[in-house]
């Protein structure tokens, strides 16, 4: 099989990101990458666990937080991991056509997110003088939540180039792995979401 | 550089190959339903009065936990063969964030 091999869904393989070693370096390569990611996010989660009180004359989490648009938040980022799922199965069986329908709605879930955390950025600024430079709280706070919306944002960026730049290129053994990586990478976003939401937003309406 | 015998091979195994994608997406969906309805019982949990904070803060992290292993193997594919190096990379990543996460929490500031 050679990487700029044209395929049909019978001769397409069950896992073509990792069939060239070009493939499997990514794949390998993107998981040592995730596990720095984790180490990243670690400091800044640390950070905000040590400060999470420290608000300095700001509101506290508990008037400030809404759930509502945290939940809503959370299930669009949700849902959004489940169609980059459904994307990658579409892969896997060579329909090009409804990988990229369903890339596509994840983007828009992803976009959506992101709306509804620049909404929640404004209200807070706005509303409760809230700022990255109001106190330690605020410091930690967006600088957890922001790093989370800066991958967000680099996310749909990144899914949308592979979905343009592709468009005409099709499936192959080439473009499968590259694929395959900007999902994992979906995912890992989410897997940061579900403790930003635990952490920051429900134990800060705990108290 | 085109291999007849294996390709004669994956010819005979496209229904195997849809199946078998069908299975995983099944386990999928399945474990989408499951992190949906943890997410919708920590959302609960913090809603409801009464409940002290004592249990609902680690209450939820273990519910967070439990949602992260779902994301992790079967969205991200960990429960499939060929994941040693990765789970080596993202358990690395893991045991740092708990030594930092734990520093942060008991030593440092305090």
């Amino acid at each position: 099989m050679q990487v700029q091999e044209k395929f049909t869904a019978e001769t397409f393989p069950a896992s073509p990101e990792k069939v060239t070693l070009e493939g499997k370096n990514k794949f390998l390569g993107f998981w040592l990458f995730l596990g720095g990611e984790t180490v990243l996010f670690a400091s800044l989660f640390a950070t905000f666990l040590a400060l999470r009180n420290s608000n300095a004359g700001d509101p506290p989490t508990t008037e400030m937080f809404d759930v509502t648009l945290v939940f809503i938040a959370t299930m669009l980022l949700l849902t959004s991991s489940l169609t980059s799922v459904y994307a990658m199965y579409h892969m896997k069986n060579f329909s090009f056509g409804k990988m990229q329908l369903w890339l596509g709605i994840t983007i828009l879930l992803g976009a959506g997110f992101l709306g509804l955390e620049i909404y929640e950025f404004k209200h807070y600024t706005h509303e409760f003088g809230f700022t990255i430079t109001s106190s330690a709280l605020g410091s930690a706070f967006y600088t957890l939540v922001g790093t989370h919306g800066a991958h967000v944002a680099f996310g749909l960026m990144w899914i949308s180039t592979l979905m343009i730049r592709n468009a005409k290129r099709g499936l192959n053994l080439y473009t499968a792995p590259k694929f395959y990586v900007a999902s994992l990478y979906w995912h890992f976003i989410d897997v940061v979401w579900v403790f930003i939401f635990t952490v920051v937003y429900l134990m800060g309406m705990v108290g | 550089m085109v291999d007849k015998k294996s390709r004669g091979h994956i010819n005979s195994d496209l229904e195997f190959k849809k199946k078998k994608h069908a299975r995983e997406m099944k386990y999928q969906v399945l474990s989408f339903g499951l992190m949906i309805g943890l997410t919708i019982v920590a959302f609960l949990t913090v809603a409801t009065d009464g409940v002290g904070s004592w249990f609902t803060i680690p209450f939820i992290i273990l519910l967070a936990a439990i949602q992260v292993i779902f994301q992790l193997y079967y969205f991200m594919h960990m429960n499939q063969k060929g994941h040693e190096a990765p789970a080596l990379f993202l358990y690395s990543g893991v045991f740092v964030a708990f030594i930092t996460v734990l520093a942060f929490v008991t030593i440092i500031w305090w």
